[in-house]
């Protein structure tokens, strides 16, 4: 690397290493991971861009504070074992985040080259450490103190927390509804954006870490918060079952048949694997022309699904423009790459069936933008008299979820008026016996911030489990 | 894995599994349903229990072959262990004390037979109306027969081949004429719960309909098992499936169980064709 009197200098003329993508017209076909991440020579050439400025703002975009310039020097030296350390010191799950973080609001849209040139590629940088766990030290573990606790979900806010307890010397026990672990990582998110591979790598290692899995346990149902702090003799609870139940649309036609939630559609593909029908047992529609509503990330995952499966038109309906959508940057570009269409400014009126009773079409009201509202963007109004019918065979709403329903049955800790967990900054809920995070909380928002709460929570466990 | 301890075959197509569920016996209640994934490969299927033990820790569910999984699971032993099973599932089966009508319509009898024998436990006055497209379709009768009195078991079948020829609503008229039962319970097929539900309207009699969407997850994340109940959705896996039925939108309910019957027939071929003797 370039030296000057012993300080790094920075290379301020390359461009940014473009991501290592399969072409698109290939990947659109299949769910192979579309993005196959940096090579060596790829990370190396993208380390020497980072600036290592003094006061680093990318740190602070981190919604963890991973110390970013820290593990990009690591990488410059080649020594990637310790950049891995570096990165583990704050969030765990670095082959999960590189690939699903949105860093353009985060730590890359904070980056000082981005300025003036392209920000340093951080979320690539943080994958290619990801992928290579086998460099990391070994997780220093703390003896074994005797305390059980039960984390509820397996998603990335359960188990990071489970992780951590585990190292912090907990008897941890995660119980997971589904099958297999993992939450919206496993059922939500694509093969071609998070291989189920990378996800099941995490799962193993928390078992190596001795967290045991209980599958198929729907806690609420099978056992709540008295029955696993009484005669279950958990010493602590962290419940992480992530958002729920799917907001509608509230337009006639919803329940039409091939009317989707992206939930529902998403799952079969990701968890039960309908793309393999007849492989598989679990069929899902391989619709020629799909709609689907919303702009963000999981409306893209539905779309680009969608594409797979054989749409010859898929199209991402929002009401806004593409500039509001809240999707990472990244997704919205490969959707388009594959051909994706995005019809802005439409707004669902109602779907309609055809004559098998299945939907045909849905109706749409055309928008314009008006003045900014309360979240900053430019409110959507619809233009009068402006009304489209767009054919469709299956449509998909991706809109958002509800809290999720078990909170209450899992009971003994006070919710808010819409049935999320009441918890303050450490994850503390109204029982002192109970701490809650993730998506249970805050509403649906993202896999970091979901596991800053699991790592949050269990500082929190440590400290007033151990101090009694 | 869940181990199969006790497989009971009722009629040609007509099977009970007792599995070893300890945790899932503990919590148990009728109504409740629990959710099968029988093999790696295998759908999620759901199926209402009934029975459970919690002291020797088994639950059981009643099913009928009808399509790829159910012929699988039929041909499942004792000692064999299905993949998983979650559950338990939904909302209990909540009836006023008093006297009760349950109706069972084809396979919804499986499901029928639960809920009587819960409600004979606790206490209600039973009558059963058990419903079948013919004779050889009509489950559980001897169930039925130890559980309650002969002449508080009223059988149909559309063909007149086994008790009196007609649907469930001609004995459900005459129980409500003589305003013998205070509540009725319905499972079945959607034209049966529809017309039984009509009836009971009639007379101004409180009826529940089991409902029995498609479903995928069963903890009210995906959507799939939605029904319209007084003109709003709601899930049946994690809102149900009991549900008052004089709102239950009732073509809603057919249009979304047929969603997959194309791919339903064509897995149950491709199991037969991979599966029949001629190909071993």
């Amino acid at each position: 690397m370039p030296q000057v009197n012993g300080r790094f200098v920075p290379d301020m003329k390359s461009p940014r290493t473009p991501d290592n993508e399969e072409p698109a017209e290939e990947r659109a076909h299949d769910f192979r991971p579309v993005d196959k991440g940096f090579t060596k020579e790829m990370a190396l050439a993208e380390a020497e861009r980072c600036m290592d400025c003094k006061k680093p703002l990318c740190v602070e975009g981190c919604p963890v504070n991973i110390k970013i310039p820290k593990f990009i020097e690591k990488i410059r030296e080649q020594d990637f074992g310790a950049a891995l350390d570096i990165i583990h010191e704050d969030s765990m799950l670095p082959a999960i985040c590189g690939r699903v973080c949105p860093q353009e609001n985060q730590c890359e849209g904070r980056c000082i080259r981005g300025k003036k040139s392209e920000p340093v590629a951080i979320g690539q940088l943080e994958r290619f450490l990801g992928d290579q766990p086998e460099l990391a030290s070994k997780p220093q573990m703390k003896p074994a103190n005797g305390k059980k606790v039960a984390v509820i979900g397996s998603g990335p806010s359960g188990i990071t927390c489970a992780g951590e307890l585990a190292r912090n010397g907990f008897d941890v026990t995660v119980f997971e509804a589904f099958f297999t672990g993992g939450g919206v990582l496993v059922y939500g998110i694509p093969e071609f954006r998070l291989p189920k591979a990378v996800v099941k790598r995490e799962i193993d290692g928390l078992k190596e870490l001795g967290v045991k899995f209980e599958f198929n346990s729907v806690m609420g149902n099978l056992a709540n918060a008295d029955e696993l702090l009484g005669e279950k003799g958990f010493d602590a609870i962290y419940v992480a079952t992530g958002a729920g139940l799917p907001k509608f649309l509230n337009i006639p036609g919803e329940n039409l048949p091939n009317v989707y939630f992206a939930n529902e559609y998403l799952t079969r593909v990701n968890l039960m694997k309908a793309n393999k029908f007849p492989e598989y047992d679990t069929p899902t529609k391989h619709a020629k022309q799909v709609v689907v509503f919303g702009g963000g990330n999981v409306a893209m995952d539905a779309v680009r699904t969608a594409k797979r499966l054989g749409a010859e038109r898929a199209i991402i309906a929002y009401r806004r423009t593409e500039a509001e959508m809240p999707a990472r940057r990244a997704e919205l570009h490969h959707a388009k790459a594959e051909g994706v269409e995005v019809m802005p400014l439409v707004s669902p009126l109602e779907f309609i069936a055809g004559e098998d009773g299945n939907v045909c079409a849905v109706k749409v009201q055309k928008m314009e933008l008006g003045e900014p509202d309360a979240s900053g963007r430019r409110r959507p109004i619809p233009i009068e008299g402006a009304i489209e019918e767009i054919p469709c065979d299956v449509a998909i709403s991706a809109i958002g979820t509800n809290a999720n329903p078990f909170a209450k049955k899992i009971g003994g800790m006070d919710l808010n008026k819409w049935g999320y967990i009441v918890a303050d900054e450490n994850g503390r809920t109204s029982n002192p016996r109970i701490w809650a995070g993730g998506d249970i909380v805050t509403g649906a928002a993202t896999v970091i911030l979901a596991m800053g709460a699991g790592k949050t929570a269990a500082a929190s466990i440590t400290e007033t489990l151990t101090a009694e | 894995m869940y181990k199969i301890l006790e497989k009971t075959q009722f009629s040609e197509k007509v099977f009970k599994f007792r599995i070893e569920a300890p945790e899932m016996a503990k919590h148990a209640h009728a109504g409740q349903f629990l959710m099968v994934r029988a093999n790696e490969t295998g759908e999620r299927v759901p199926f209402t229990f009934a029975d459970w033990n919690p002291e020797e820790g088994w639950v059981e569910f009643i099913f009928m072959v009808v399509g790829k999984t159910t012929k699988m699971l039929s041909t499942y032993e004792p000692g064999d262990a299905i993949l998983d099973v979650t559950g338990p599932l939904g909302q209990p089966t909540v009836m006023a004390p008093g006297t009760t009508c349950v109706i069972g319509g084809g396979v919804g009898l499986a499901i029928a037979y639960p809920v009587a024998r819960t409600l004979v436990k606790t206490g209600h006055e039973v009558h059963a109306i058990m419903g079948a497209r013919t004779k050889d379709l009509l489950l559980l009768e001897d169930q039925f027969r130890e559980l309650l009195p002969d002449d508080h078991i009223h059988i149909t079948t559309d063909d007149g081949s086994y008790g009196e020829k007609g649907v469930v609503t001609a004995p459900l008229e005459r129980l409500l004429q003589a305003k013998a039962v205070d509540e009725v319970f319905c499972v079945g097929p959607v034209p049966m719960m529809k017309f039984s539900t009509l009836t009971a309207e009639k007379y101004g009699t409180p009826i529940t309909a089991s409902l029995n969407p498609i479903m995928v997850d069963g903890t009210g994340m995906c959507g799939c098992c939605r029904v319209e109940i007084d003109g709003k959705t709601k899930f049946a896996c994690v809102d149900g499936p009991d549900f008052d039925a004089t709102k239950v939108d009732w073509n809603d309910l057919r249009a979304r169980q047929a969603a997959y019957r194309t791919e339903e027939g064509q897995a149950l071929k491709a199991y037969e064709e991979a599966n029949c003797a001629c190909h071993r």
